[in-house]
């Protein structure tokens, strides 16, 4: 018999704190790139992490909040578009301009979350698909960005960002690290905050959670808001590292939508271990069978097919279900009091 | 005049996009199934019958009497052995498959037939035209087309509502487990609903492929005309579906002839405009 008195809820366990270690000494490794790593590793490094943290943020979407968005390329887009036009007409530093490029994704999806939240389940996935192909459209008809065509950033704006081309590479590389672990860290931080068991709680039964006093709307309004917001920074900094912008490269569906889903349908949705190992699997097929063309992609529709059908938690998933390991310490656990020991 | 013209041309272009929708509206009253591959089923049917047409040297629409029956059998096998497994309360797992599918079968056509932009020849019926006033010539093509999606709403509404079959799908779709109950086998029901869903989508890919040049990256565009065309005539009433391809349909012409940079982008800002002033649509008919 166990009195309550002598269990404890935690969340930390040694794996997490393993685990913690090990990504603060990698992150300290990663830091340091420009300092070992040859340009074409950097740029490969820098387009990993800007991946990572778009499959982090569509994984909180589609993973915690129901909301199975097809359309978050829109706010790539957008923010890709936004950085252009800051630095071209405002003459805002461009690093500068990443942040208010998040800002103005942001509010931009204030207004498109009135108008879609209106649409539930599948319906909703396909309206958004609409909103990005009509920011598409709208975007091919301003003819200051190059209209159907694109343009790329003046030179001017550039060579302001750093001192020679090396400094300026290893600004921008920095600022996707950035980028990547701010994601990372907003949504640990939600998650162990007040909103992260509401959000559990309506991704695993809406009805539940509502009669337990969780707004459901205004829950999902402000994930997807601050999702989207972030989301408009990755595509800031995509479009900043390409230095050249067009309608069909920044909303393609292909490249911002369909690769991050089968980040995470891979690594296992609904957990934040999830997109980091489908990021790793992502990039070790791309780099093998990228060569391949249309049947590398048609592999990768099979593979996730497979996965959602036989295995939909993923990878990590598959992990989890066998070892009860976790690297984020997320999931309370009771533990005796005393001894310190699982009960 | 030339106002006159576009409006109609619109109204007749809407009789494509309500072929589009059509499936895509049975299937989701049958099973709340949202096919995102819907668009690319579109254009695997006009790649299809490209091959018949070619490889048989037959009319287009004649090879439509391959190419129906092949799409249903598609449709119901595809059913039977995917889709039914990723139904459920979760949405996820039917959305992410027929995405994936919907990948698949855009790179495997990509494959197989290239880039390369295609398009059906159907001969002189393509260039025929009707002179409705002096200043008023309608095509022929459109006309038909426009002609047989109403056929083809009528034929459906019949299915739903006057046969046995559609006495079927109608009880799965208010209540699974009763149906199940009462001797239906769900899965085939639901097998022969895709089927009929891709029947129809067989006959949208020939017109499609008659009516403008087509290549294996289109397919999400027509996803997306067929879903407004739904969502704009509201949920679960197949003649509100082709008031909604109608509409949309004007709207495109409009934009069009305003500027032909904002065909497209007119028809999205009306289904936006529906959205918020009508979220459940023109005609709403069932409870989502």
């Amino acid at each position: 018999m166990i009195r309550a008195s002598e269990i404890s809820i935690v969340q930390s366990s040694r794996a997490a704190w393993i685990a913690g270690l090990v990504g603060l000494l990698l992150l300290l490794a990663l830091l340091a790139a420009p300092y070992w790593a040859g340009r074409a590793d950097m740029r490969l490094l820098s387009e990993i992490y800007l991946y990572l943290a778009l499959a982090c943020l569509w994984n909180i979407l589609a993973g915690y909040a129901g909301l199975v968005s097809v359309g978050q390329h829109a706010y790539v887009g957008l923010g890709g578009y936004m950085l252009f036009a800051l630095a071209m007409f405002g003459g805002i530093n461009p690093l500068v301009a990443i942040p208010l490029a998040g800002l103005i994704g942001g509010v931009a999806s204030m207004l498109v979350a009135v108008l879609i939240f209106r649409l539930s389940g599948a319906y909703f996935a396909i309206g958004t698909w609409v909103v990005a192909e009509t920011f598409r459209l709208s975007f091919a008809q301003v003819s200051a960005l190059g209209g159907g065509s694109g343009t790329s950033l003046p030179a001017g704006i550039v060579t302001a960002i750093g001192d020679g081309r090396d400094g300026r590479e290893a600004i921008i590389y920095w600022g996707s690290l950035g980028i990547a672990v701010l994601v990372l860290a907003a949504i640990f931080l939600l998650l162990r905050s007040r909103q992260g068991p509401a959000l559990k709680a309506i991704r695993d039964n809406e009805l539940a959670a509502r009669s337990l006093g969780i707004d459901i709307w205004r829950s999902k309004f402000i994930i997807y808001v601050g999702a989207s917001t972030l989301t408009a920074m990755v595509g800031a900094a995509i479009f900043l590292q390409k230095l050249r912008i067009s309608p069909d490269a920044a909303f393609s569906v292909n490249d911002w939508t369909a690769f991050v889903i089968f980040i995470v349908v891979i690594g296992g949705i609904g957990t934040l271990e999830g997109p980091i190992i489908g990021t790793i699997v992502f990039f070790l097929l791309r780099e093998t069978l990228a060569d391949l063309g249309p049947s590398y992609q048609l592999i990768l529709g099979l593979v996730a097919i497979v996965v959602m059908l036989r295995a939909p938690q993923g990878l990590w998933g598959f992990v989890r279900s066998h070892y009860r390991i976790e690297l984020f310490p997320l999931t309370p656990r009771a533990i005796d009091s005393q001894s310190k020991k699982d009960i | 005049m030339e106002w006159v013209n576009a409006v109609i041309q619109g109204i007749l272009l809407g009789g494509l996009y309500a072929l589009f929708a059509a499936g895509l509206s049975l299937i989701f009253g049958v099973m709340r199934l949202v096919n995102i591959a819907h668009g690319d089923l579109i254009v695997l049917a006009a790649y299809i019958a490209l091959t018949i047409a070619t490889t048989l040297g037959l009319n287009p629409f004649l090879a439509l009497l391959i190419v129906i029956p092949v799409m249903a059998g598609l449709g119901y096998g595809l059913q039977r052995m995917v889709l039914n497994q990723t139904l459920g309360d979760d949405i996820l797992p039917p959305l992410l498959v027929t995405f994936g599918l919907s990948i698949i079968i855009q790179n495997g056509l990509l494959v197989l037939y290239t880039a390369d932009p295609q398009k059906l020849s159907a001969g002189p019926i393509e260039v025929a035209s009707l002179t409705i006033a002096p200043n008023l010539t309608l095509g022929v093509l459109p006309i038909l087309m426009f002609a047989v999606a109403v056929a083809v709403i009528a034929g459906l509404q019949w299915v739903f509502y006057r046969s046995a079959l559609g006495r079927a799908f109608r009880a799965v779709s208010d209540n699974q487990d009763v149906a199940q109950l009462m001797g239906l086998n769900k899965a085939h029901i639901f097998g022969l609903a895709m089927a009929l869903s891709l029947a129809v989508v067989g006959i949208a890919g020939v017109f499609l492929g008659i009516r403008t040049s087509f290549d294996p990256t289109i397919g999400s565009g027509r996803l997306i005309f067929g879903f407004e065309a739904v969502i704009i005539g509201g949920l679960g009433n197949l003649w509100g579906t082709l008031a909604g391809g109608v509409i949309l349909g004007v709207a495109q012409a409009i934009g069009a002839q305003i500027n032909p940079g904002w065909q497209v982008l007119a028809g999205h800002i009306v289904f936006l405009v529906v959205l918020a002033i009508r979220p459940r649509g023109l005609f709403p008919r069932i409870e989502q």
